[in-house]
């Protein structure tokens, strides 16, 4: 126990597919065996030269990074405060940063001679940037949403089968992305010999965590640089939204020895913590194990799950990857949440500053700026992930406004 | 701790159970129940029925009434779910009782006083079924204190994996209790060996790549995954998954000592109850049916 408190903060997971004490397998045995050719798998492509230059050549070629980091000159002066660098994730190919992760998987799924890629999906992004690499090289696609987000992301649903993937409605539940998740885990576990299994985000079973992770460090390992070139110096702080936290995770990785970088996570508080009604699950959440790992968890006095919420159907998981829960643990990263009020006024803000329309998701990371950027002062930097555009969200955003499209 | 994990850790297969119950000493009678029962099918030659309700559906009154049917209705072991929000590894008839189970407010100590309730009537050995985080949440440690106190003889994790077991299989052992492992047809050898040397009780063999829930057809390469299975092991094999009718149940007992039923009983117990019938008397006499093809083998 003693030598966990020195402990490293970055060079997880260990062997065992732990941050800490986080992560681990708790999958059924007939998956495991998958699980461990996965994980032999990346370790082979990991360090392959061959391997990380096809990678690149797509994330290039295909998905258009590198992305700029982009300097909100009126969104910086409006706020007061720091200097306010956005990490353009929305100018990815298919609309937000889900498509370096499953670019990344789909070149391990070729490996693994597997023909059929299936996932699940919140606000629909993981699902049309899985459906998008399948069309791409080829492979069968089947998608996994919740029936509510089905109804409030109609519009990623349609690209998704103009993208030939077969959309499945979710009805158990609570009918968001934790349902979702169920039911792919129940297709996996039926058809894994012959199914990839691209979870998008650093959540699930050892080794999801690990290659979603550093298939989004791409985020960080860009902003990294371009910060550099920039400012000359590296921020005082990183910003990005958490659901499963994929693009926060991709953002925060590359700065985890760099000791004077803040991170911010933001989490969404839906109606408010109190209402009971929120997706806070680092901030108001406890120890627990779902889908396949040990995180946090929002969950009853008797360990079962309890439904989250969220107006941004990508936040609306009572579940948290690992790697976050070992950051928060050890202090390295905070945590903090905005209700879905003040993710609305960060929707308005970016899209009346800056003419670019987030998506609600990253919405909430643009929110907390607002207390963020005035409290660093004049001289502090910040670089927020912009981790999606928010076309898919127009429709929710009308709704609320009592506009009717 | 360490010490019971030494004992066990250097079981080896065939060798376990008997290698267990020496180990746990006279103190605690309860972990017993299951080694003896099959230690008895053995020598009658007879093969095992293990049937599975999920606990507090439709109600947690309800439970002990149906444990005790089923014992009665020629069950050897019975298996008590205990409802979990996001049961993966449950196709839809589990899912549903486990959903009806939690409005109804049953919580792993309801579960857990059912089973109490029956110990006062009978003796038919019992292991829960469970997902990990209720276990976890509870607190592994007073988790099998209290499973242990309430008279249950065993446990099954379906979502932790020998990796993630170990501290778990400690925690139960030192209150007596078997922690019973399941194979897949997807283990490789090596790992159904090492699998099944932690196993305590039976090995539970899960005949198909899925989910619970009846299927009309078993898969054609069950009698090899479970011949794979006897090579590796001599503890007792159960099999389980899309076993629902008494054809299914005499075409798989050739080749272990018990199958498992679960999701038919389920539904038997769902259907009467949304009848108004008896649902007690719905699965005994189903169980009887399963009992007698058995018995046929």
């Amino acid at each position: 126990m003693e030598q966990q408190l020195r402990v490293r903060v970055s060079g997880w997971p260990d062997e065992k597919g732990r941050y800490g004490d986080f992560g681990g397998r708790y999958v059924p045995e007939t998956l495991m065996p998958a699980l461990l050719e996965l994980e032999s798998i990346y370790l082979r492509c990991k360090d392959d030269p061959s391997f990380q230059a096809e990678l690149r050549e797509y994330l290039r070629r295909f998905a258009g990074r590198p992305t700029p980091l982009y300097f909100a000159r009126r969104l910086t002066e409006t706020l007061g405060g720091a200097r306010i660098y956005l990490k353009r994730e929305d100018l990815c190919h298919t609309g937000a940063h889900k498509i370096n992760n499953t670019l990344g998987q789909a070149l391990l799924a070729r490996f693994s001679g597997k023909p059929r890629l299936i996932a699940e999906t919140g606000a629909g992004q993981h699902g049309v940037a899985t459906a998008t690499v399948a069309a791409m090289f080829g492979l069968e696609c089947e998608i996994y949403m919740g029936e509510e987000d089905v109804q409030r992301q109609s519009l990623n649903v349609f690209r998704m089968r103009l993208l030939g993937a077969t959309v499945n409605p979710v009805r158990s539940g609570s009918r968001t992305l934790k349902d979702a998740t169920n039911e792919a885990m129940r297709d996996w576990v039926t058809n894994v010999r012959t199914t990839y299994y691209v979870i998008g985000s650093v959540v699930g079973p050892h080794p999801y965590p690990w290659i979603v992770r550093d298939f989004q460090s791409v985020i960080g390992l860009e902003a990294r640089e371009q910060i550099l070139n920039l400012e000359g110096r590296l921020p005082d702080c990183l910003v990005a939204c958490v659901g499963g936290g994929s693009n926060s995770m991709g953002l925060f990785h590359p700065f985890l020895e760099d000791e004077r970088v803040r991170m911010v996570g933001v989490e969404a508080a839906g109606e408010g913590i109190d209402s009971g009604r929120h997706s806070a699950t680092l901030s108001h959440g406890s120890r627990g194990v779902l889908h396949g790992a040990l995180s946090y968890l929002l969950q009853d006095d008797h360990g079962q799950v309890a439904p989250a919420h969220s107006i941004s159907a990508g936040l609306d998981y009572p579940g948290v990857g690992p790697e976050h829960a070992f950051l928060k643990e050890r202090e390295r990263a905070e945590y903090v949440s905005v209700t879905d009020e003040e993710a609305l006024e960060g929707f308005h803000l970016l899209s009346r500053t800056e003419g670019i329309i987030p998506a609600l998701e990253s919405s909430h990371a643009v929110a907390h700026l607002r207390k963020l950027a005035p409290a660093l002062g004049r001289d502090g930097i910040i670089v927020i992930c912009l981790s999606g555009r928010g076309d898919k969200d127009v429709p929710t955003v009308a709704s609320r406004l009592g506009v009717e499209l | 701790m360490n010490g019971i994990g030494a004992v066990t850790g250097s079981g080896t297969a065939g060798s376990g159970a008997v290698k267990g119950r020496e180990a746990l000493g006279t103190g605690v009678v309860t972990a017993n129940r299951i080694d003896t029962a099959f230690e008895a099918l053995r020598a009658a030659g007879r093969k095992g029925l293990i049937a599975y309700i999920t606990g507090g559906d439709p109600s947690p009154e309800a439970t002990a009434g149906l444990v005790r049917a089923l014992a009665e209705g020629g069950a050897d072991v019975v298996e008590v779910g205990i409802p979990f929000s996001d049961p993966l590894a449950d196709g839809p008839t589990i899912q549903k009782a486990s959903e009806r189970a939690l409005a109804a407010g049953t919580t792993p100590a309801l579960v857990l006083e059912a089973v109490r309730s029956v110990r006062s009537r009978s003796q038919v050995p019992i292991a829960l079924l469970t997902y990990f985080n209720p276990v976890f949440h509870y607190g592994k440690g007073r988790f099998m204190s209290e499973a242990a106190g309430a008279g249950v003889d065993g446990l099954m994790i379906p979502d932790l994996p020998m990796e993630e077991s170990e501290k778990v299989r400690f925690a139960a052992e030192e209150q007596g209790l078997a922690l019973i492992y399941l194979v897949a047809p997807t283990s490789p050898a090596d790992r159904i060996r090492r699998i099944a040397a932690r196993t305590r009780g039976f090995l539970y063999c899960v005949s198909l790549t899925g989910v619970t829930g009846v299927r009309r057809d078993l898969p054609p390469e069950l009698a090899e995954f479970l011949g794979r299975v006897r090579m590796e092991t001599d503890k007792p094999v159960a099999v389980g998954f899309g076993i629902s009718t008494p054809e299914q149940v005499r075409g798989v007992a050739p080749h272990c000592d018990a199958v498992i039923v679960g999701s038919a009983i389920v539904d038997r117990a769902a259907r009467a109850a949304g009848e108004g019938r008896d649902p007690a008397a719905a699965v005994y006499d189903f169980v009887r049916e399963l009992r007698a093809a058995l018995d046929e083998v």
